[in-house]
């Protein structure tokens, strides 16, 4: 991993305007994403996860309006003319979806697919070439080379979640999302396509950002992890470091309350996920953090490295009062200390 | 068979079909022709009280199997034997029309989507009260009074609050919580739950299980689990059946089934659950390929296309002999690949299950000898392939290469410690 980042995000806000209000998708995320890392992307549903992957490309909806600072390999992208943005799309960026099928025209051949994706990119590229490029691609993703003239329906849904790789790469992005791109399939199947995302990096240099809501994929094939809850990123860093050592109270109630094989008592979060049109004032998960403190229901916490200072990219960042308490980058008041008094949940706002 | 007091259901030979049309249209669309055996001879029976898992992939059948219980989907033969706790059994496979409708009190089903199982137009009120009023059980004020009891019992309370809601005021968790409100309105003892928690986020997960483990409980309900996810199945379940491609592969105790797996099936779904712990490295021989298509199921056991211990009487067959030079296919260079695939081309003489296939050169491009050394080299190549092991002979004939194939030993549900398992490897010789 070079120390020069591809993708470089500071403080971006997403909003979509709605008849209630501005909703706060996103909401002042900043991160890095290193040559050939796989960043992982994590959170409950609502957390802004694909508001901030679609954002990044470029695709988010009409309506919705962003902000921040966003570099890819050095060039300003929210500076960039939409017409700029659409030649990086495909070239240098690119998008893996959860629905195969719906992305894949049923009446055209996969040749005919990758010929289009292509010919966007490259008018003048030949035929040979076409099929040159595709085959190699689809190679790597499993495809047997003899199914190039199929149509979309001969393929099962693992094999056309491959094909949905392969159409993204054969332009051979430097950086590509992929927002739940295993939700719809088996676990066998999704086992393979997590081991073919997490070899893409030795298969063809890219960059990848992994947006899931299950633990279990982020430890199985990213590098770092950021953890989104209600349009932030609460904790950033190494899987390993974060998985074994939360820092933030919600990364390690969500831990605990993943089921696994190993679970014997069931855990989970009381309450539920703020609504981002007015979200909690200080810190938003304040009304459900059981370390809350007088001063996370007033003001939000400044992020900190774990290894001290101010957050930089490849540290392991926390945005907890408790947390940098703990870690000495800030001292608190004895009032600001004092424990939150908690408001009783009623019973369903547990679910 | 004989039924003993404490069970609740007896499934015997249970198969249900679908026959699917072959229009043009619905090919074109990927939809297979033929008969789908959706549930092809499945036994079970249910003790009051117990909570049975149904495991598998999509397509192998757990929600037919569902539904067949409820007699919401026609069984093709076989019977499932209800017998209530006090009274005669029936078989619900036979019943029909108001018989069925009011079997359906004593045995309720909870979908995957509690969207989709929620009327959008319907207040909670209307939604949970709808089984007292289809059942002529209760109305005015009794009725009402049961739907804040039921909306309070499954933690939507203040009840009052949430009677005038619609489903769109509501998160997931909550539908969910409405929709078992629904199910338990009518005092069942069974409940049939597809997926209940599959669409719901990791920490709603765990307080929806804990209701339905509070329900169980305190309304002595059994429950059918139907999952792909083996996590909460071990930890929900008391027992647990791995379907594949409408059969059971094994069935057993939970502990018995996660402590020693025995099917290559179990085995292998069990190594590819992403584990959050990231010491526990990605598993690297997980089986290839998917679940194949249900209207043409493989030969002898149905898993044997994917599985790294297949013996040579698994049911090897030519369609296998195909995926191989397919996949063979993946790993050659370009120039290789098309020169092969000028010889054979796309090897359309291997879609069958027959006993013995020639492979010649394709439009006479090429020789015997092309062929023989094309398959010589893929052989050598890979040794090891399952497949090898039931091809019993590879000879050049004077038209092109001749291949014939194991017969297949049958593959039934056989006592292997305290499961059942299906598979020639088991029991185990002594
Ligand atoms: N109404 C139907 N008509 C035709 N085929 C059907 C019908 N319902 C189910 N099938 C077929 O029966 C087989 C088993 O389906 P079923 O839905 O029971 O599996 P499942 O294990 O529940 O899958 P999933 O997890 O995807 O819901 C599949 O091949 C399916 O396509
Ligand atoms: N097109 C849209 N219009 C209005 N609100 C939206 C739209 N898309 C998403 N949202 C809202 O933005 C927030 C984040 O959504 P999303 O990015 O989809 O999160 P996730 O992917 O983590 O589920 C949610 O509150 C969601 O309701
Ligand atoms: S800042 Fe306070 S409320 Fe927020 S996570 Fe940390 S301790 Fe909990
Ligand atoms: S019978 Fe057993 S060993 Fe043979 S293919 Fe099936 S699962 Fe594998
Ligand atoms: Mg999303
Ligand atoms: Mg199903």
């Amino acid at each position: 991993m070079s120390a020069e980042p591809i993708v470089r995000a500071r403080d971006i806000r997403i909003w979509y305007g709605t008849t209630r209000g501005p909703v706060k998708a996103v909401d002042g995320v900043s991160f890095s994403v290193g040559k050939a890392e796989i960043l992982g992307l994590v959170g409950e549903s609502g957390s802004g996860k694909s508001t901030l992957g679609r954002g990044l490309l470029g695709l988010l909806p009409d309506g919705a309006a962003m902000d921040g600072e966003l570099t890819f390999e050095g060039v300003d992208l929210l500076a960039a003319t939409p017409k700029q943005r659409f030649a990086y799309r495909g070239t240098h960026l690119g998008m893996i979806f959860q629905e195969p099928l719906t992305r894949l025209n049923p009446l055209m051949r996969i040749s005919e697919h990758f010929s289009e994706t292509l010919k966007t990119h490259e008018p003048s590229i030949s035929k040979a070439e076409i099929e040159r490029r595709s085959l190699e691609v689809l190679r790597v993703m499993g495809i047997p080379p003899s199914r190039f003239s199929s149509y979309p329906h001969e393929f099962s849904g693992g094999m056309r979640q491959r094909l949905m790789i392969a159409l993204a790469l054969v332009l051979r992005p430097a950086f590509v999302v992929a927002d739940e791109p295993t939700t719809a399939l088996d676990v066998l199947v999704e086992a393979q396509i997590i081991k073919i995302l997490h070899d893409l990096r030795n298969s063809f240099d890219t960059s990848l950002l992994l947006i899931t809501h299950n633990l279990g994929i982020i430890a199985e094939a990213c590098d770092r992890v950021a953890v989104m809850y209600a349009g932030q990123i609460v904790e950033i860093g190494a899987v390993d470091k974060v998985f074994a050592d939360p820092q933030h109270p919600y990364t390690r109630e969500l831990l605990r309350s993943t089921i696994s094989l190993s679970t014997t008592a069931l855990h989970s979060i009381p309450g539920a996920p703020p609504d981002l049109v007015d979200p909690p004032t200080g810190c938003a998960f304040h009304p459900r953090c059981p370390d809350a403190l007088a001063i996370c229901a007033v003001t939000r916490p400044i992020a900190y490295a774990r290894d001290g200072g101010a957050p930089r990219s490849g540290s392991t960042d926390v945005a907890c009062w408790v947390a940098s308490a703990k870690s000495g980058t800030v001292t608190l008041t004895p009032a600001e200390a004092a424990p939150l008094p908690r408001e009783e949940l009623a019973d369903a706002d547990e679910a | 068979m004989p039924t003993k007091p404490d069970d609740i259901l007896a499934i015997r030979d249970l198969e249900v079909h679908f026959e699917q049309s072959g229009s043009s249209l619905s090919r074109l669309l990927g939809r297979p022709s033929g008969t789908v055996k959706a549930v092809d001879g499945i036994n079970i029976t249910l003790q009051r009280g117990e909570v049975l898992g149904l495991v598998g992939e999509s397509g192998s059948g757990k929600t037919t199997l569902g539904r067949a219980i409820l007699g919401l989907v026609p069984a093709t033969s076989g019977t499932i034997t209800y017998t209530p706790p006090a009274g005669e059994g029936v078989d619900i496979a036979t019943l029909k029309g108001a018989t069925l409708r009011s079997m359906r009190q004593r045995l309720q089903m909870v979908f995957q989507d509690p969207s989709a199982a929620l009327n959008p137009s319907m207040t909670l009120e209307t939604a949970i009260g709808h089984p007292l009023v289809i059942h002529k059980v209760a109305s005015g004020e009794e009725l009402r009074q049961r739907v804040i009891a039921s909306l309070e019992r499954v933690g939507l309370s203040p009840a009052e609050q949430f009677l005038s809601k619609y489903p769109s005021d509501l998160s997931g968790g909550q539908k969910q919580r409405a929709v078992m409100a629904r199910a338990i309105i009518v005092g069942p003892e069974l409940v049939v739950a597809d997926e209940p928690v599959s669409m719901l986020d990791m920490s709603v997960r765990a307080k929806v299980l804990q209701l339905m483990l509070d329900l169980k409980r305190d309304l002595g309900l059994t429950y059918v689990y139907v999952t792909h996810d083996l996590a909460t199945a071990k930890f929900f379940c008391d027992r647990v059946a791995i379907m594949y491609l409408g059969k059971i592969v094994e069935i057993g105790p939970s502990d018995e089934i996660f402590a020693d797996p025995k099917h290559p099936y179990t085995k292998s779904l069990l190594k590819a659950i992403p584990d959050p712990d990231p010491s526990k490295a990605i598993p690297r021989d997980l089986p290839r390929g998917e679940i194949p298509d249900a209207a043409r199921p493989p030969k002898g056991c149905s898993f044997h296309p994917r599985c790294p211990m297949a013996r040579n009487d698994c049911g090897w067959e030519p369609r296998d002999l195909k995926s191989l030079v397919e996949e063979h296919w993946t790993t050659t260079d370009l120039a290789t690949f098309e020169r092969e695939h000028e010889l054979v081309g796309h090897l359309v003489e291997l879609n069958t299950s027959a006993g013995e296939v020639v492979v010649e050169p394709h439009r006479g491009k090429g020789s015997p000898d092309d062929v023989w050394a094309m398959f010589s080299a893929i052989k050598d190549a890979r040794p090891d392939e399952p497949l090898w092991r039931g091809v019993t002979s590879m000879e050049k004939t004077p038209a092109g290469v001749k291949f014939v194939f194991a017969p297949s030993s049958p593959v039934n549900l056989r006592a292997s410690g305290a499961s059942e398992v299906a598979c020639v490897l088991y029991p185990s010789a002594p």
